[in-house]
């Protein structure tokens, strides 16, 4: 009995157990094909639709890879010396996005990274009950707001603001900073703390002196996704804003689809220059991303 | 000596020696600025909704607002509409979450065997997630097109369809279309949150398991995902949170058409409000839904919560 293994480690597996590795690699290599084919294809569909000529998007049977390739579209749309009403439009959201949502990134970790700390921290009365209340803002439907938030905004003059826009997100970034935040800060050693209070350091100090640059990572990752859902949120946006004052991407794009609905290769290019912040932050940060997107969703 | 004294009284002496704030009182200060923005875009709009949701308050009426109770809440929980939009939300809640959670097990599974090149995988699996909702709803009608959209054009040269098809204004398929740009946008998100749950597990267990003569499939079904259900069961109820409320990706694709066959609850809320001019049944409208994603909230953190003790 004892003989067997080395028998069989001697002559190597055996036919049948070669065989099935074989067929179980095979499988799993064109599982990861196909799924490598289906991730890709519609990006490199949106793509070639932003840079083909119409004759080649139009054509049927269609042809996959257009015969002419041209950037004027891009430039029409970003750097073009004559900008037409929708090439204007495009700019300012483009403008406004960026703004809004690195206000909305900044405003929300500040408040969200103070507020974590004494969540991780410190010890009082309803500690457990008021993270709960800060979470069930987070997962507040929008659809119940917008209504009291349209009136509130438009009676303090600020529809149609990007500074309006500013403060209804960061009520939903900043419980999520929060509740980021929190759990990063519970994993790093409460030794660090006291040390730097036994040294003199108030609350605030320690916060800023010893949490803040150990947990970089955590506040990176943090930071891009509240960019992310800021660059993202679209019914908010729809309700509030109303002209190129404060009209963020995704209104701009919906307008789009409105006023050229036909014209493919435009909204083809509007959308892969509205996805290129979003997709080139999660391609280069993507360990910080993925590490955010685990300790705010799966983890307590 | 009087007079040392008397200048640490001043409060200029070392700072250790000032009485430190109790504790809750940092906490307050420290918790205020976020307490406050939330405070007035959440609590006091929540506030005033409850309050409108009371009234017939519409826009094309000003000034006549009669007091109704109720009446909103039970003219909705009676209408065929409302249930109509309700069931569509659920419909495409069930199935997208399934598929989510199907395939994106799936993915995960293969991103955790030590494969070559899974590396590209992983790195490329995270783009379809990055792409911002509004785009990914774009990018699809686009495939969708009928005259000229790429999924028609793949089908008939590959054969599997005769003629082109017309998707998303068939009232048949228009739903299955969402689904679809949805699955697509979100089954890496939750495959990214699975493959972490599955990398938490020893490799060891797995190894042990094999030894016993386990076969890789139940070795898989009988001690891996066992150990990951706890995750599973919180991905599946926070993705159907997300979407029992869609609403960018199916007003963008389909605007709630073709004949309402997309009409979602967020859709059909949305419309009462802002193209019916009827604020009143639109605030009751988003209590009704903030009631259904409030109690899978609670069921949320609560499963959160079980899987932080253990």
């Amino acid at each position: 009995m004892a003989s067997l293994p080395v028998t069989a480690a001697r002559h190597g597996p055996s036919a049948g157990v070669r065989l099935r590795r074989a067929l179980r690699g095979g499988v799993l290599y064109a599982g990861m094909l196909v799924a490598l084919v289906v991730i890709l294809a519609p990006f490199a569909w949106l793509l070639i639709s932003s840079v083909a000529e119409p004759v080649d998007l139009l054509s049927r049977p269609l042809h996959w890879i257009p015969a002419h390739i041209s950037f004027d579209r891009f430039a029409a749309l970003t750097v073009g010396s004559s900008p037409d009403d929708s090439a204007q439009s495009f700019r300012a959201a483009l403008v406004n996005s960026s703004i809004i949502a690195s206000s909305v990134t900044i405003l929300s970790m500040a408040v969200g990274t103070l507020a974590a700390y004494a969540f991780a921290r410190l010890h009082f009365p309803g500690r457990s009950w008021l993270i709960l209340a800060f979470m069930a803002t987070y997962m507040l439907p929008p659809i119940a707001l917008i209504l009291p938030l349209y009136q509130i905004m438009s009676a303090l003059h600020l529809r149609d603001t990007p500074l309006a826009l500013i403060i209804i997100y960061a009520s939903f970034v900043t419980p999520f900073v929060i509740w980021i935040m929190r759990g990063y800060i519970e994993t790093i050693s409460s030794e660090l703390d006291d040390a730097a209070r036994v040294d003199g350091c108030s609350r605030l100090g320690v916060l800023v002196r010893v949490i803040v640059p150990v947990s970089a990572p955590g506040l990176v990752s943090t930071g891009l996704l509240a960019f992310l859902m800021a660059w993202d949120e679209f019914l908010y946006a729809l309700i509030i804003t109303q002209t190129n004052a404060s009209k963020t991407l995704p209104v701009a794009i919906n307008d789009f689809i409105g006023r050229h609905g036909v014209d493919f290769g435009l909204l083809a290019t509007g959308g892969v220059i509205a996805a290129l912040p979003p997709v080139i932050i999660a391609f280069v940060f993507q360990r910080y991303i993925v590490a955010g997107l685990t300790a705010g969703s799966v983890k307590g | 000596m009087s007079q040392a004294l008397r200048v640490r009284a001043a409060g200029t002496g070392p700072a250790h020696a000032r009485r430190p704030w109790p504790e809750s009182w940092v906490a307050a200060a420290f918790i205020a600025p976020a307490a406050l923005v939330v405070l007035f875009v959440v609590v006091v709009p929540l506030a005033r909704a409850a309050w409108m949701s009371l009234f017939d308050i519409s826009l094309v009426r000003p000034g006549d607002e009669p007091f109704v109770g109720l009446g909103n809440y039970i003219e909705q929980l009676t209408s065929g509409d409302f249930w109509a939009a309700t069931w569509r939300a659920l419909w495409f809640t069930v199935v997208s979450t399934g598929l989510e959670l199907g395939l994106g097990l799936a993915l995960a599974l293969l991103m955790d065997q030590p494969l070559r090149f899974r590396w590209l995988l992983r790195t490329l699996v995270i783009l379809p997630w990055a792409l911002p909702t509004i785009v990914n709803a774009l990018m699809w009608r686009w495939i969708d097109n009928a005259e000229y959209g790429a999924l028609n054009a793949l089908l008939t040269q590959l054969g599997i369809l005769h003629s082109y098809q017309v998707w998303l204004s068939n009232s048949d398929l228009a739903m299955w279309m969402v689904i679809l740009a949805d699955v697509w946008k979100m089954t890496p998100l939750v495959a990214i949150l699975l493959l972490a749950a599955l990398q938490s597990v020893s490799p060891e267990l797995v190894e042990a398991a094999k030894v016993d003569g386990a076969t890789t499939l139940q070795a898989l079904r009988h001690v891996l995902l066992p150990l990951i259900v706890p995750v599973i069961l919180i991905v599946l109820v926070l993705r159907t949170m997300e979407a029992f409320k869609v609403f960018d990706i199916v007003w963008i694709m389909t605007g709630g058409g073709p004949a309402n066959a997309t009409q979602t609850i967020a859709i059909y809320a949305y419309q009462t409000a802002y193209q019916g001019y009827d604020f009143g049944r639109g605030a009751a409208l988003g209590y009704l839904i903030a009631l259904v994603i409030m109690v899978l909230a609670a069921v949320y953190l609560r499963l959160l919560g079980r899987l932080g003790r253990t």
